[in-house]
């Protein structure tokens, strides 16, 4: 027990200090507004939070000198702007979103709007817009920055690493695992057992295990740090889930064998003059609706789960003039305590939804069809 | 406490990390403690069918070492015993052997012994012969000489002359 919570306590220990020595160097804003307190500006903020970030914020309070505060860190930006690779920290941008503050570096000027950065064109002052609020006078540049996400992402990467590279390496001295091994070992038996062997097939499973089982804890972790007031929501990215959506395309277009192609585009058994018909539909169906299924199933109940915790937790601000304090939080907290519980529930469905399905997918392409 | 309820930004932070406290709360309460309890039997029921096998296959190789080893017993008595007799039959070979040549000389001696007597009564038997063949022969000489009484003065004389009176 002591052994299993040693490693926890440790990640969190170092993830404190970490957030203890951010929030000391607080930076505060200048051309911000104060608190977060309207239903539009609850709204716009939840809405925000959804989004990916260049910089790891985790709140803003208003300091008693009337200041706005922000805690978190700085993450860096890499872009490559018309000068070519351009680094610099996120701090620079001052938390602005609005594309006014202004950042010079390696010769350009950037901007930063609604959590995408932009390269003001050559002699341009200040950022302006047309009726729709696109800027007329500056483009989106490649970003490769280490955002939010990305760091979500290495740090679930080192955690899974470091997890199950421990794991491995204990098989090599005994037969049984001991301290988190021990819990890790059963939801690696169960995702071998339960998802990949019965998808795929006897024959075939163990050759997409390995992907599977990093698919679905890269998905699970995430999701259940996406509960945290850490503010994750990686696999609320379209982004995230397109990518892993495309690995799983890939990997069934790959390895699909002889019986996958025929069945898919000259099916066996139909009348000849239905069979291009059957092949459109087929095509679509594993090049653009599977793959479709799985990236906006995943992306839409972890961004709804988000923004229905978040937006229960805003009762406690929205809602404090009709019930009071007291009761706006408590009813706040109650159903907001309930959706999370929920979302810990979703946080492992979707990743064994989106696993299962994979498999699912995998298993069709490679099982052996009976020749008719 | 003011800021909190005014403010979405911390308020939803404070929420989210009371949220989080009372969720690992029920997790530890309600799911980790008996997930890691069966988690814990079923480790040991492993171990123990894991160390019950090796005991078993040690008892194993325990008995195997044992019968190779009665085996190797075996086929060092039975190579001594083979050993033994075989120097046992060269022995009684060899004890044969001088026996034989032992009583083989001692025949010998005895034959030697006995011919050399047999020669030696023989020789004896053969002088007594010859010297009864001597006095015949000498008898019959004499009596031819003494026949007459010149030849026997004379031998006599002879003899007397051989004689000499000192």
């Amino acid at each position: 027990m002591t052994k299993i919570l040693r490693k926890p306590n440790l990640v969190l220990t170092t993830l404190f200090i970490f957030l203890l020595q951010a929030s000391l160097f607080a930076k505060s804003d200048e051309g911000h507004d104060g608190a977060v307190d309207t239903k539009d500006e609850v709204g716009e903020y939840i809405v925000h939070h959804i989004k990916d970030a260049h910089d790891f914020h985790l709140f803003s309070y208003t300091h008693s000198s009337g200041e706005r505060k922000h805690v978190g860190f700085p993450l860096p930006v890499i872009v490559w702007s018309s000068k070519g690779l351009t680094t610099f920290m996120s701090s620079k941008f001052h938390h602005d979103d609005s594309g006014h503050h202004i950042v010079e570096a390696n010769g350009t000027r950037f901007v930063k709007l609604h959590s995408k950065i932009y390269e003001l064109e050559e002699g341009v002052e200040a950022i302006s817009f047309d009726e729709s609020h696109h800027p007329t006078n500056a483009h989106k540049v490649l970003d490769f920055s280490i955002t939010k996400s990305v760091f979500g992402i290495l740090v679930v990467g080192l955690l899974m690493f470091v997890w199950f590279a421990g794991l491995a390496r204990q098989y090599k001295k005994k037969q049984i695992p001991t301290g988190f091994g021990r819990v890790l070992e059963p939801l690696v038996l169960y995702v071998r057992d339960e998802i990949a062997r019965p998808n795929i097939g006897e024959k075939k499973y163990r050759e997409f295990t390995g992907y599977l089982l990093t698919v679905f804890f890269f998905i699970w972790i995430l999701n259940l740090l996406g509960l945290t007031p850490l503010g994750f929501n990686v696999t609320g990215q379209l982004a995230v889930t397109a990518a892993l959506a495309i690995f799983t395309l890939i990997i069934y277009t790959f390895k699909g064998n002889k019986g996958y192609w025929g069945h898919m585009l000259w099916m066996p058994g139909v009348p000849y003059l239905i069979r291009p018909v059957l092949a459109i539909i087929e095509v679509a169906g594993a090049f653009l609706i599977k793959p479709f299924s799985l990236l906006v199933r995943l992306f839409a109940n972890i961004s709804a789960g988000h923004i229905v915790v978040m937006s229960l937790i805003a009762i406690m601000v929205t809602m404090k003039a009709e019930m009071g304090a007291t009761g706006a939080t408590a009813l706040s907290f109650v159903l907001s305590f309930f959706i999370t519980l929920i979302e810990v529930l979703v946080a492992f469905l979707q990743a064994y939804i989106f696993t299962m399905l994979s498999a699912l997918f995998i298993g069709m392409a490679v099982e052996e069809h009976d020749h008719h | 406490m003011e800021q909190l309820l005014n403010d979405f930004s911390p308020g939803l932070f404070v929420m989210q990390t009371v949220l989080l406290l009372g969720l690992i709360f029920l997790l530890v309460k309600f799911a980790w403690k008996p997930i890691l309890n069966s988690l814990e039997s079923r480790e040991k029921g492993i171990q123990e069918a894991l160390d019950a096998a090796e005991v078993a296959k040690k008892e194993m190789q325990n008995i195997t070492a044992d019968n190779e080893n009665l085996l190797k017993e075996a086929r060092a008595e039975r190579e001594t015993l083979l050993k033994e007799a075989r120097e046992l039959k060269e022995k009684i070979l060899a004890d044969a052997k001088e026996e034989a040549q032992k009583e083989g000389e001692k025949m010998m001696t005895k034959a030697k012994a006995a011919i050399e007597s047999e020669k030696k009564a023989a020789v004896a038997d053969i002088k007594a012969q010859v010297a009864t063949l001597s006095i015949e022969i000498a008898e019959k000489v004499l009596k031819d000489e003494l026949s007459d009484k010149k030849k026997q003065q004379k031998l006599v004389d002879d003899m007397l002359g051989d004689v000499k009176l000192n």
